[in-house]
Order: C-alpha cells, then structure tokens, then sequence
C-alpha cells in the first residue's frame, strides 16, 4: 500500500532524509512542549477546582498559540551591564541539550535517529549540560536574585546527578547493556519484567532526581517565587524567557520518556501475548511507539500532579534529601541488585 | 575520509581557538566558559578517534561536573581587571619559564624518534570501545584501578574531615527532632474564662 512512499525515500540521500526527520521531530516536539504547557494549567485547575484557560479557541485549545505569539512580540530588554553575549546565548545553552539527547531515544524498536552502544553515558552527558544555560543566565543578568537562583539550581543540579547516574548504573547492571534498545529488549516479557519491580528503589530515585533536575515544584527553589522572584531568568523577556520556557518543558518531556524506557519498557506492551492477534484491537494493545508515549504521558501527568499538590521544599531539606537519603538508597540497592545478579534470581536476572 | 579530515580540522579550530581564548580574556567566567568549550571539542575529537567512552566521559565528567562548580566559584568573585593586571610583569618570567618547559616536553614527545606515527587500523562498525575498556579495566588491570579508587576515596574523606571543624557559633538542625515532633509538644490547648 505504502510501496510508493518507500520508493520516493529510497532515492532520497540519506543525510538529507535524516535532515528532514530531525526537523519535523524538533517541530513535533515544540508543538508537544506547547501542549504541555496548556496540559499543566487545565491538570492544575481541575486539581484546585478551577477552570483554568477556556478563552482562546474552542476549550481554550487556542492559548498555547496566543502565548507564543504574545512572547515573539515582545521586547527583549537588556539588563544595565549585563555580558551581552552571554545573556542572549544562555536561552540556547539550555535549549539545545534538551534536544540533543533526544537523538538516542528509541521510539520503537530501531526507531531512533543514533543507534549508539554508549546510549545511555550520552544521556547523562547531554542531561548534566542543562545547567549551563542557567549558571550562565544567571551570572550575565548582572542581578542578584539572577545569580542566587544560578547558585541555587549549579549546587542542585549536581547533588541530584549523583543520585541519577547511580540509578542508571542500577539499570545498566541488569540490562548488561548501555546501548538503549537492548535496555528495553531486556525487559521484554510482561509488565513484571520491567526494571521498575526489581529496581523499584532506583526507580523512585530516578523519578525524584528527574524532578529536582528539571527544578520543578516541590524543589523549584531555583525560581522560588517567593524568595527570589523568578530566579535565573528573573531579567529575561519576550523569545528569552520564552526559550527557558520551552526548554524546561522539553526536560519533562524527556525525563519522563527516560524514565519510561528505562523503568517501564519503553515501547514494550504491558498486556499478555494472546491479546496482539485480537482483530483491530490487536494492534492497539501490542509493542509499539503507542506505548511508549504513553507511558511518557503518565510520567508528565506525574510531574503536573506533583506542582498542583506538594507544598516546596526548604533548600536545606532538598540537599538533605538528595545527599543523606537518596544516595545511600541506590548505594544499598546497587549491593543488592549485585547479589540477585550473582545468585540469577528469576525472572529477572537469569 | 573528506568528510572525516574536514570535521576534524573544524573542531581542531574551535579547540586551539577557545583553549588560546582561555588564557588570554581577562575576564574569568569568560575564561571558565572558554575552557568548557575547549573540554566539549576535544570531546568530540576523541569520538572522531572512536573512543567513544573517553570523549562522552570527558563532556560528562569535566564538562558536567567539575567545570559547573569551577564556574560556581568563579560567578562569586569581585572581579577587578585593573587588580588582575597590576602583576603581569612581575610573573611574566615565571609563566615563560613554565611554558618553554611544557614546550621543550611536548617536543621531545612528539618527535619522531620517539613517538611512532602509525595509524591504527579502523575497527568494525560492531566494535564497542566502551566494552573493551571495561574488559580490561577489570581483568588486566583490576588492582592499579581498584587502587586508584581507594585513593580516591581517601581524598574525599580528608577533603570532608578538612570542613568539618567545630564551631561554637554554627548551629545545627536535628531532622529527626523535627520529624518526630508531635502537635501535643508545640500546641497548647488554654481553657479560657469568658468574660
């Protein structure tokens, strides 16, 4: 049926073919990111029993459009003395890792732009370079509430790594593997497979990490309103902030698909065998893209439920926790998981 | 191979660029900046040479970590140019002593007689540099490296130990006092007359 859409790609050159993936990918996921943002104020509003946005468009499905365009035409104010290079590069600094470490993540199996044996070190590269967009917002702003916040997110951002990198040994000890596909491959076999029940301390680590990483609520303190009113990009305006805008969003996103593919299966089918060859349904309920961005979606809809119920935390207490609570966890669950390993214990490690 | 050469001298560029940068800019968030970006293409050079292990570590490692609390303490300084300038000519003689020394050094490597020039062969597309480190990380030299990590290990605890003096003045909060804490200890329930 799709005989001629294959024979127009095969004659198209390869790099050029990759070109065109990786625009209409960074487009797709702009607009998810968009959505996202309208996704949080509804979840939000229902949550605090509010209607939230209901203006723009049938159901207010327009306000995401509205507020792009509002910010592309405003004025970007440069703050007196501020490094003029740096605070207008420091948007893109923070932009772009978001991006790039979306190149390894499979969608299905082999859909992904590099299929790389390094994976999953690539994406705790690419991750831990976020913070340079908002060290660097932080310091050219020439503001104090700008570099408090900078100082803040430097010294949470990589207390956190550790807790993270050390819940990505947990899985690439199980898995065997760092290449990403081979990670889910492992974990084929039915929902009691998935990494997220014989790692379960290292999942919830994980997940914590994730959100102290992407400093949302409860450890947003690096914004904390009420403290340092909006932190490192306190000074930004129009397409600026905007850019942090969309780049903290595209962080969730991938938090939130990493964690599905390393804890829950990616694109691996939580319903048994027998279920794929029930008519039209079938195909539905089996392996597929399908799944993985559904379960990506739980873990966004994870991390809005988060900001509408929990109360933030004291800054003490978020390095507290990361440091005394969350690194001893996966050191003792890395010794663990070692011993199960060791003695193969079914069905996970045999 | 044209693709190869070209993208090796593009990122050869940037990295002599940024890492002359580093040495030269007075200001030194600046200078700190050009140094991550020195780290970043010399990262991807060693991609080029498939070491991939090596170059996502180096970006991972000093580009991650160590460089974010470089700029952590550089962000906090009173920067004063006119300070930083006032002894240049006083250590001019000692930074060219140490340079002609890195120099002379570099040479003597680099030179022919000693440092053979053959090109390794490429390997498989299937061939995991990561892997074989690993491998012989753990098998050839396990000791040097479990070693190297107990070292490590003592120079965090001494590094810890260093800042762990006790002050009369610093004051510390128990969590477990505060988690424990029930509503009869900060609550108090007065039965007032009316009035």
């Amino acid at each position: 049926m799709f005989d001629w859409v294959q024979n127009i790609i095969s004659v198209i050159p390869p790099i050029v073919l990759m070109t065109v993936y990786m625009f209409v990918f960074v487009l797709v996921l702009f607009g998810c990111v968009a959505y996202v943002t309208l996704a949080e104020r509804k979840v939000i509003g229902f949550m605090q029993v509010r209607i939230g946005p209901n203006r723009v468009g049938p159901k207010g499905f327009g306000q995401p459009i509205a507020d792009a365009l509002k910010l592309m035409f405003k004025e970007m104010i440069l703050p007196n003395d501020a490094d003029r290079f740096l605070f207008r590069i420091a948007p893109l600094l923070s932009m772009i890792p978001a991006l790039a470490a979306w190149a390894v993540i499979p969608f299905a199996d082999g859909w992904n732009f590099a299929d790389i044996n390094a994976g999953l070190l690539y994406l705790l590269a690419m991750t831990s370079l976020g913070v340079y967009g908002v060290v660097v917002a932080g310091w050219a702003s020439n503001s104090k509430y700008a570099l408090l916040g900078a100082l803040r997110c430097a010294a949470q951002i990589v207390s956190y790594e550790i807790a993270m990198g050390f819940a990505l040994v947990g899985v690439l000890m199980a898995s065997g593997s760092l290449n990403l596909g081979d990670i889910i491959n492992e974990q084929q076999g039915g929902i009691l497979h998935w990494y997220w029940l014989p790692l379960f301390p290292l999942f919830i680590t994980y997940l914590i990490a994730g959100v102290a990483e992407t400093n949302r609520a409860p450890f947003d303190v690096v914004e904390g309103e009420s403290e340092i009113v909006a932190g490192f990009h306190v000074e930004y305006s129009g397409m600026g902030f905007a850019l942090f805008f969309l780049a903290e969003y595209a962080n969730i996103i991938l938090i939130s698909a990493l964690t599905a593919l390393l804890f829950l299966g990616g694109w691996l089918s939580p319903f048994p065998e027998s279920w794929f060859t029930v008519p039209y349904l079938g195909a539905l309920l089996g392996h597929g893209p399908h799944m993985f961005i559904a379960k990506t979606c739980l873990f966004i809809f994870c991390f809005l439920w988060f900001r509408a119920t929990f109360p933030r935390y004291r800054y003490d207490q978020i390095m507290r926790l990361g440091w005394k609570v969350l690194l001893p966890v996966t050191l003792i669950w890395i010794f663990v998981e070692g011993v199960l390993l060791y003695f193969q214990v079914s069905p996970w490690f045999d | 191979m044209l693709i190869q050469t070209t993208v090796f001298y593009f990122f050869s560029g940037i990295l002599v660029l940024s890492a002359l940068a580093m040495i030269t800019v007075r200001n030194p968030v600046h200078a700190a900046l050009f140094l991550v970006l020195a780290f970043f293409t010399s990262g991807a050079l060693w991609l080029l040479l498939e070491a991939e292990f090596l170059g996502i570590a180096l970006i991972l490692v000093y580009v991650g970590a160590v460089m974010v609390l470089f700029l952590f303490v550089v962000m906090m300084l009173d920067i004063n140019i006119a300070k930083m300038r006032a002894g240049y000519a006083k250590y001019l003689p000692v930074g060219l002593l140490v340079g002609a020394v890195m120099a002379a050094e570099m040479i003597i490597i680099l030179s022919k007689s000693t440092f053979e020039h053959v090109q390794p062969n490429a390997k498989a597309a299937d061939y995991s540099n990561t892997q074989e480190l690993g491998k012989l990380l753990y098998t050839e030299y396990v000791y040097p490296f479990e070693i190297a990590g107990v070292i490590l290990l003592v120079a965090i605890i001494a590094a810890i130990t260093l800042t762990m003096r006790k002050r009369a003045a610093s004051k510390q909060q128990s969590p477990h006092n505060q988690i424990s804490v029930k509503r009869k200890d900060r609550v108090r329930l007065a039965d007032l007359d009316r009035e």
